[in-house]
């Protein structure tokens, strides 16, 4: 079953949450299915057989495909190797990515105002799911108020106040080229202030190679923590699921410079399956929290590591 | 991280050289580290597998030549046909009856406004007169976004419907003609590839406009997908290349490699950068070793032998092997890094050194200062360090107009060097 938001907030579940039990896995195999390769046939448990080394090699392939990359897919085909023929291929799979990610996730919101500080590369989504992620909260009940860090990219406070008025979020905007740890340090106050629930901060996308920019990251975080006991409470690293095996050194650094507590896997709505999220579990044990499922103010959903291991191999 | 290709090639083959020919076993161990330097390159893996087949045929029999281990004499050959393979096709831009229409389009977040307004400031660079046509209505506020950049390089920005993208980009082009603008770039939404409503529209764009250039623009962190993305453009609006963006951060690109094999489309132009005129015409070779993972260090090797005079070399390598350095040296060998080129640029192309490097700045003036307190130095001085006492160096930080710290600065790194030299000289140079 997939995880509901009301259990990724660790609430009651609510009648809210019914509808978005069915239908997430059926709607993420759907748009995966849009893909030219048929994965599942390579994997089906018949056309398998364990003392085939050429079957072993397509196993290999399908993964490498999804973009899980050369360290991770020869460790998960040990992993299911070292299983014996017990159960079938496409389950053992499942089982073992589900493995690989751990407990459910579950977004630590216990602060009063809590703070969620969205960072990532350029065009990943920051802004954007932040839009829906301040929606859904709302909608859970928790007063919500954006703060456009990113001083930097033409218009993106503009794009970050559309989504705040379309969250009903309170913002909280800057002068381009403004001091972002000094907008991320006045929306803290201003959620605290307002007596906000959630405080999301968006940050001005970035290599991670720049290291003047991570080092100004950095500063942003040191910024919330010292205006807030425990925060941030969460820093969301936004990876769009189309990237390759470089998203594993984004991860990296980005973990490096903030502390990240959980990956937002975006635009998996795409033909990409964003195998590169297992690279990152299994190398930097980082967590999914959210995938990003399309365009529309609902596509942002909880993560569910079985949904996304059975659509990692459904054709 | 992984090691690189070139380690582990020499691993794999051992350092043997003029080993005579390349055989069957030598070639089938080294394509298999291929395969996997570029997988983990992103190259789409039925690219890297048709890839390898050819470079094996290639590599077949090929004769080591005595200088290269036969690692070396594979590197070698591999760089080769992939930089053939990623230069083959024509990289420039076409331009006709005013206004040239150059049509942008793209995934969501590869940067395509970005690219719109760094392709319009390198045009009229080039004596052009560029305007921009704002046709994505998608995204909130990405009009202000390219209305904003607009101003910062002083080019119009057309958005003239906030409802149809075809109809503003229909009006932005008439608007280009009627102003006199010779360029009109148009900047589209983002869009999935397997989004059929949206590329029915971008389809609807072309066809309205009739670009001479359509671009596709793609994101060098792409990984396997990359493959499907391409195909599906150019089934609905033959792209003529490629933009490459964010080749800034430390993707190894593999997903140029992998467009190139199956549309045949050329990447034209790459970005380098989040500054506006960071925009560069693609030079495959690079992009070569960067998905082997080796830096640029052939395109170094090649620099230094064409910078370096045989004999001054040989003079040079002479005094180094008798742990020699002076000043005299310090001078030489400066003067000839700095014919090399900027030396940002030179030591990113080393391996390795790019990645520990990022983010310093190699600072030009710098060496300047240094032949500066070298050239203020007598010759008697220059050739025997030792005598340069410490009324001497205040002399020569007066006489260069800099410091007796820098002095003594310099002083310690050339006593480190000529030590390093000695080593080097003693152990494995040549």
């Amino acid at each position: 079953m997939s995880v509901s938001w009301a259990e990724l907030l660790g609430d009651e579940p609510t009648a809210a949450d019914e509808p978005e039990r069915v239908g997430v896995f059926a709607r993420l195999r759907d748009s995966l299915a849009k893909s030219r390769r048929a994965l599942a046939a390579e994997l089906q448990a018949a056309a398998f057989d364990p003392g085939d080394a050429e079957a072993w090699e397509r196993l290999e392939e399908a993964l490498i495909r999804a973009d899980v990359g050369v360290p991770a897919t020869a460790e998960l085909v040990r992993r299911i190797e070292a299983r014996g023929g017990a159960s079938s291929l496409e389950d053992a799979l499942v089982e073992e990515v589900r493995g690989l990610f751990g407990e459910p996730p579950r977004l630590r919101l216990d602060g009063k105002p809590s703070v969620i500080l969205v960072v990532g590369v350029n065009g990943t989504g920051k802004t954007t799911t932040i839009g829906k992620l301040a929606l859904k909260l709302n909608q859970h009940g928790r007063s919500v108020l954006v703060g456009a860090a990113d001083t930097f990219r033409a218009a993106a406070e503009e794009q970050l106040e559309e989504w705040a008025r379309r969250a009903g979020a309170d913002f909280v905007g800057s002068p381009r080229g403004a001091d972002p740890a000094a907008v991320a340090f006045d929306a803290v106050e201003a959620g605290r202030a307002r007596g906000k629930d959630v405080v999301i901060v968006d940050t001005a996308g970035r290599l991670h190679t720049q290291a003047n920019l991570m080092a100004e990251l950095a500063k942003i975080r040191r910024v919330i923590a010292g205006r807030c006991e425990g925060a941030p409470h969460e820093t969301l690293l936004v990876i769009d699921a189309t990237t390759g095996q470089n998203g594993l050194q984004q991860a990296r650094l980005f973990a490096d410079a903030v502390e990240v507590s959980g990956v937002v896997l975006t635009k998996l709505d795409g033909s990409a399956r964003g195998g590169v999220a297992i690279a990152i579990a299994y190398e930097l044990g980082l967590p999914v929290t959210l995938v990003g499922l399309g365009e529309g103010i609902d596509d942002l959903r909880p993560f569910d590591a079985g949904d996304f291991a059975r659509a990692l191999v459904a054709g | 991280m992984f090691d690189t290709l070139s380690d582990r090639l020499q691993a794999a083959l051992g350092g043997l050289r003029g080993k005579g020919r390349l055989d069957e076993e030598t070639v089938s161990k080294a394509m298999r580290e291929i395969r996997l330097a570029l997988l983990e390159a992103d190259v789409n893996v039925e690219v890297a597998r048709e890839f390898t087949a050819t470079v094996k045929e290639r590599a077949l029999g090929e004769d080591v030549s005595r200088s290269l281990s036969p690692a070396q004499q594979v590197v070698k050959i591999v760089h080769e046909e992939l930089t053939r393979l990623l230069g083959a096709g024509d990289s420039r831009l076409v331009f006709g009856k005013p206004p040239t229409v150059i049509l942008l389009a793209g995934l969501q977040g590869s940067g395509k406004t970005t690219a719109a307004a760094k392709l319009a400031l390198h045009l009229r660079r080039e004596g052009k007169r560029p305007a921009l046509v704002a046709c994505d209505l998608q995204r909130p506020a990405a009009v202000e976004q390219l209305e904003q950049l607009g101003r910062q390089i002083q080019v119009p920005v057309y958005a003239l419907d906030r409802v149809d993208p075809v109809a503003a980009a229909r009006a932005g082009v008439d608007a280009a003609r009627r102003e006199g603008y010779d360029v009109a770039i148009l900047d589209t939404a983002g869009r999935l590839h397997v989004d059929e409503a949206l590329m029915d529209e971008l389809e609807r764009v072309a066809a309205a406009t009739k670009p001479l250039n359509v671009l596709l623009v793609l994101d060098a962190m792409t990984g396997q997908e990359a493959v499907n993305v391409a195909l599906a453009f150019q089934e609905r609006v033959a792209f003529d290349g490629v933009v490459l963006t964010k080749l800034d951060g430390d993707a190894r690109g593999g997903a140029a490699l992998s467009v190139k094999a199956v549309t045949g489309k050329p990447v034209k132009l790459a970005s380098t950068g989040e500054k506006l005129d960071q925009l560069e015409v693609f030079h495959p070779d690079r992009m070569a070793s960067r998905i082997l993972g080796m830096g640029d260090v052939l395109t170094l090797i090649e620099k230094a032998e064409a910078a370096v005079e045989a004999d001054e070399q040989a003079e040079l390598e002479r005094r180094l092997r008798a742990g020699e350095f002076t000043f005299d040296d310090f001078l030489a060998s400066s003067k000839m890094l700095r014919r090399m080129g900027p030396l940002q640029g030179i030591v990113k192309m080393i391996p390795g050194l790019g990645r520990q490097l990022q983010g310093m700045d190699v600072d030009e003036r710098q060496l300047a200062r240094v032949e500066a307190i070298i050239l203020s130095m007598t010759p008697q001085e220059r050739r025997m360090p030792h005598i340069i006492t410490m009324q001497r160096r205040r002399r020569i930080a007066a006489g260069s107009g800099t410091s007796l710290d820098e002095v003594n600065k310099l002083m310690a790194a050339r006593k480190q060097m000529a030590k390093m030299m000695k080593q080097l000289g003693k152990g494995r140079l040549g």
